[in-house]
C-alpha cells in the first residue's frame, strides 16, 4: 500500500476484508483500511456507500460477517461497544448524539465513568474513597472542558447549546474517554461555513494536542481536501480509491460515483483540453 | 465537611415530620384511619422511588414493580406467620439461606458467564435457572437442622424484642428475595427494548398473582391460603419503621444518583447508543438498576404485608401495578421529592381526603375524580407535579467553574500525561 514515508511502525487500526451483509444487501465489501499513529485519514463517499456502516462495525455495534478488525494487536471483532471504547477508540455520531437532558459538565464526567475509581457501595454510603475520587473526577471533567473553551457554560443543559457547541461538546466528550484513534462521523453536517472552520481548526487543535490519530467521515470536499493527509473512498460498500487529496481529486471513479458517468467524461474531456494547452 | 444549609433545613423539616406524626399518633390526634393512610403514603414512596429509578433515572418502562412488592409481602409475612403464629423461625432461617445461597449461585454462574464470551441471554438465563434451583433445593434441606438451634437463640431474647428482629430481617429478606428474582427476570427480558420490556414486565406481575392465587395448593404454602388471602400477619409495621426505611431508602437513591454511578445510570436514559459508546456497561447498568429497584419494591410489599396484617392477590392485581406508575410520572419523572411528596398525595387524598369530601354514597366518584385530576395535571403540567425538581439535600450542586491559571498559555496542564501513549 501506498502510505507516505511517515510509515513508523505497525499500524493502529488495520482492517482486513471486512464485510456486513444486511440479508441480501452487502452494505460493506471487503473493505480494507491501515491506519498508522498520528495520521489523519479521510473516509467519504456518496450517501449510502456504507461509511457510517464501517464506523459501526468497528466499534462494536454491528457484528461484521466477515472480516478482521485489528486495533493495536488485539482483533475487535465479538466485543462489545463499551469494551472496545476502554481499549482506546471513542467516536461521535452522524446526528448528534449528546445526553441531551444532562448539563455539559456531566456530559464530560460520564465519560470518566470507567476511571471513576469507587464502587457502587462507595458511593452509596458516600465514604472518603467516593469524596476523593469524585471530586478529582469532577476537577479533571472541568478542566478538560476549559480546554475547549467551555469551562463557564458547565452548567448549561446540553440540548439548549447552540448547534456548533454541540457538535464542540460531543468531540470534547469522546475525547474525554481519552482514546487513541477518534473517529469522526460527519462532524460539519450542518455547519455554516464559518463554523466549518472552526472545526478545522478545532480538529487540527485536537490532533496535535491529545497525540490522536483520526479516521474522518466527511461529505464536505472542503474539509477533507483540507485537512486530511489520505483518503479513502467507498462506492456501494467497496473502496473505489484511494490516496492523497490530489490523487482523489483527479480520480475518474470517485468523480463518476459523485456526480454521475457524464460528469465524468467532461471532467475527463476538459482535463484532456488542459494537457492539450499546456 | 461544611453542611449546607438547604440541607440542614430539609432534614429538619423531614425529621420534624416524622416525629410530629408519631407525637400525633401517640396523643391520639390523629386517629387509626389516618395513621394507616400515612403508612401507606411511605410504602407507597418505597415503591415508586424504586420504580422512578429504573424507568425515570434509567429510562426502562416497568410494569413489573408490583409482582416484586407481591413477593416482598409474601415473603416477609411468611416469616413472621410462622414466627408469631406457628412459635418457629423455620420461615426466617429457610428464606435467609435461600437468598444466601442463591446469592452465591448467581455470583459463582455470573463468573462461568463472563468466561463464556458471548454467550445469548437465553442461555445464560438457563445456567442461572439451574444455579438457583439447585441453591433453593439445597437452602431449604440445610435449613431444616438450623431451625430449632436458630429458634432457640431468638427465644432466649425478651420476645417484643425477639419479634422486632424478626420483621426487620423478614423485610430486608423480602427485598432480597425481590431482587434476586428481578436479577433473574431481568437477564432476558432487560435486553427487550423498552415497551417490550414494559409488556414482558407486565405479564410477569400477571404470573405473580396467579402465582399468590394458587399459592395453597400450587406452591404448598397453605399458610399463605391462596384466593382465600392470608390472614394473622402480626401487624408490625410503625409508623417509625416505615418511616425509617423511607429515609435510608432516599439517602440510598439520592446518594446513587449523585456519583458516578448514577450518572451512568441516567446516561443509559438519555442515549444508549452514546452510553456504549462512551464505555459504559448498558446492560449492566440495566441490570443494577432493575435489581435495586426490586428490592425496593420487596422492602415495600413487606412493610406493606405488616400494616393491615391481611394479604390478598387482589391487591396485587395487575391493574394495582399502574398506581406506582401514576405516582412517579405525577411527581415527576425524575425526581426523588416528587416521587415521595406524590406518593403521599396519593394515598392521603384518594383515600382520605376525597372519601371526606365527596358526600356520603358518592365515595366511589373518587375513582372519577382522581383520573380527571391526573388529565389536567398532564394537560397543563406534563413534566410531573416537580419536573425534575429537587429538595436541597436531593439537589445536585455543581462545583464552581474551573479557574484557568493565569499562564500565558492555558492549555498544557495535562499534556504529560496523555503523551506517554505515544
Amino acid at each position: 500500500m501506498s502510505t507516505p514515508s511517515s510509515a513508523p511502525d505497525k499500524p493502529l487500526l488495520e482492517i482486513k476484508g471486512l464485510t456486513k451483509e444486511f440479508g441480501g444487501l452487502k452494505a460493506v465489501n471487503n473493505f480494507d483500511i491501515e491506519i498508522f499513529p498520528g495520521e489523519l485519514v479521510g473516509l467519504i463517499g456518496p450517501n449510502g456507500a456504507g461509511k457510517t456502516t464501517v464506523f459501526n462495525l468497528i466499534t462494536g455495534i454491528y457484528v461484521p460477517t466477515r472480516g478482521v478488525i485489528r486495533f493495536k494487536d488485539t482483533n475487535l471483532v465479538g466485543f462489545q461497544p463499551h469494551e472496545i471504547t476502554q481499549m482506546g477508540i471513542a467516536r461521535t455520531f452522524q446526528n448528534i448524539r449528546l445526553f441531551p437532558n444532562l448539563t455539559v459538565l456531566d456530559n464530560v464526567r460520564i465519560a470518566y465513568h470507567i476511571h471513576a475509581g469507587y464502587s457502587m457501595y462507595d458511593a452509596i454510603v458516600h465514604n472518603k474513597r467516593y469524596d476523593q475520587h469524585e471530586k478529582a473526577l469532577t476537577e479533571r471533567a472541568q478542566e478538560f472542558l476549559s480546554v475547549f473553551n467551555m469551562h463557564t457554560r458547565q452548567g448549561e443543559i446540553a440540548k439548549n447549546l447552540p448547534y456548533g457547541e454541540q457538535r464542540r461538546l460531543e468531540i470534547a466528550r469522546a475525547l474525554a474517554a481519552s482514546p487513541q484513534l477518534l473517529l469522526l462521523d460527519e462532524p460539519a453536517a450542518g455547519m455554516n461555513p464559518k463554523e466549518v472552520v472552526e472545526l478545522m481548526d478545532l480538529i487540527h487543535f485536537i490532533r496535535e494536542r491529545f497525540n490522536l490519530t483520526i479516521l474522518l467521515i466527511e461529505h464536505q470536499m472542503r474539509v477533507v481536501m483540507g485537512i486530511c493527509e489520505r483518503i479513502t473512498v467507498m462506492d456501494f460498500g467497496e473502496v473505489i480509491a484511494r490516496g492523497t487529496p490530489e490523487v482523489i481529486q483527479n480520480d475518474e471513479k470517485v468523480i463518476e460515483a459523485y456526480l454521475g458517468r457524464g460528469a465524468a467524461a467532461l471532467s475527463q474531456r476538459l482535463r484532456e483540453k488542459r494537457s492539450h494547452v499546456a | 465537611m461544611k453542611i449546607q444549609r438547604g440541607t440542614l433545613l430539609f432534614w429538619f423539616v423531614f425529621l420534624g415530620f416524622i416525629v410530629l406524626v408519631q407525637v400525633l399518633v401517640g396523643a391520639g390526634i390523629l386517629s387509626n384511619f389516618w395513621a394507616t393512610l400515612l403508612k401507606i403514603g411511605a410504602v407507597m414512596s418505597i415503591v415508586s422511588l424504586g420504580l422512578n429509578l429504573i424507568y425515570g433515572f434509567n429510562g426502562q418502562f416497568s410494569l413489573g414493580q408490583w409482582g416484586f412488592y407481591a413477593i416482598g409481602a409474601y415473603t416477609a409475612a411468611d416469616i413472621t406467620y410462622r414466627w408469631t403464629q406457628l412459635h418457629n423461625a423455620s420461615g426466617l432461617v429457610v428464606i435467609l439461606l435461600v437468598v444466601l445461597l442463591v446469592g452465591i449461585a448467581f455470583f459463582l454462574v455470573a463468573k462461568v458467564v463472563a468466561r463464556l464470551r458471548g454467550l445469548d441471554a437465553l442461555s445464560a438465563f438457563t445456567l442461572y435457572l439451574i444455579g438457583l434451583l439447585i441453591a433453593a433445593l439445597i437452602a431449604v434441606y440445610a435449613g431444616k437442622s438450623l431451625i430449632a438451634p436458630i429458634t432457640n437463640i431468638l427465644n432466649s431474647l425478651p420476645p417484643a424484642i425477639a419479634i422486632q428482629i424478626v420483621f426487620f430481617l423478614a423485610v430486608l429478606l423480602g427485598g432480597c428475595i425481590a431482587a434476586e428474582i428481578s436479577y433473574i427476570f431481568g437477564l432476558p427480558v432487560l435486553t427487550l427494548g423498552s415497551d417490550y420490556f414494559g409488556i414482558a414486565t407486565l405479564g410477569f406481575t400477571i404470573i405473580v398473582k396467579v402465582l399468590l392465587d394458587n399459592s395453597d395448593t400450587l406452591l404448598g404454602f397453605t399458610e399463605m391460603k391462596g384466593a382465600r388471602g392470608m390472614v394473622g400477619i402480626p401487624k408490625l409495621t410503625s409508623w417509625i419503621w416505615v418511616a425509617f426505611f423511607l429515609v435510608v431508602v432516599i439517602i440510598v437513591t439520592r446518594n446513587l444518583l449523585h456519583s458516578s454511578h448514577g450518572r451512568a445510570m441516567v446516561s443509559v436514559r438519555e442515549d444508549e447508543i452514546a452510553a456504549k459508546a462512551m464505555g459504559i456497561n448498558v446492560a449492566q447498568q440495566k441490570t443494577i438498576t432493575f435489581v435495586l429497584g426490586s428490592f425496593f419494591a420487596g422492602l415495600a410489599g413487606a412493610l406493606y404485608a405488616h400494616v393491615n396484617g391481611f394479604l390478598h392477590p387482589n391487591t396485587f392485581n395487575f391493574i394495582k401495578s399502574f398506581d406506582p406508575m401514576i405516582i412517579i410520572v405525577f411527581g415527576g419523572l425524575g425526581s426523588v421529592s416528587g416521587t415521595v411528596v406524590a406518593a403521599f398525595t396519593w394515598a392521603l387524598v384518594l383515600e382520605g381526603l376525597l372519601r371526606i369530601v365527596l358526600p356520603q354514597g358518592f365515595e366511589t366518584w373518587r375513582f372519577v375524580v382522581y383520573p380527571l385530576l391526573l388529565l389536567i395535571m398532564m394537560l397543563l403540567r406534563p413534566q410531573g407535579l416537580f419536573g425534575t425538581f429537587e429538595f436541597p439535600y436531593l439537589r445536585q450542586i455543581l462545583p464552581p467553574p474551573f479557574q484557568p491559571r493565569e499562564t500565558a498559555h492555558p492549555v498544557h496542564t495535562t499534556e504529560d500525561t496523555l503523551e506517554t501513549g505515544a
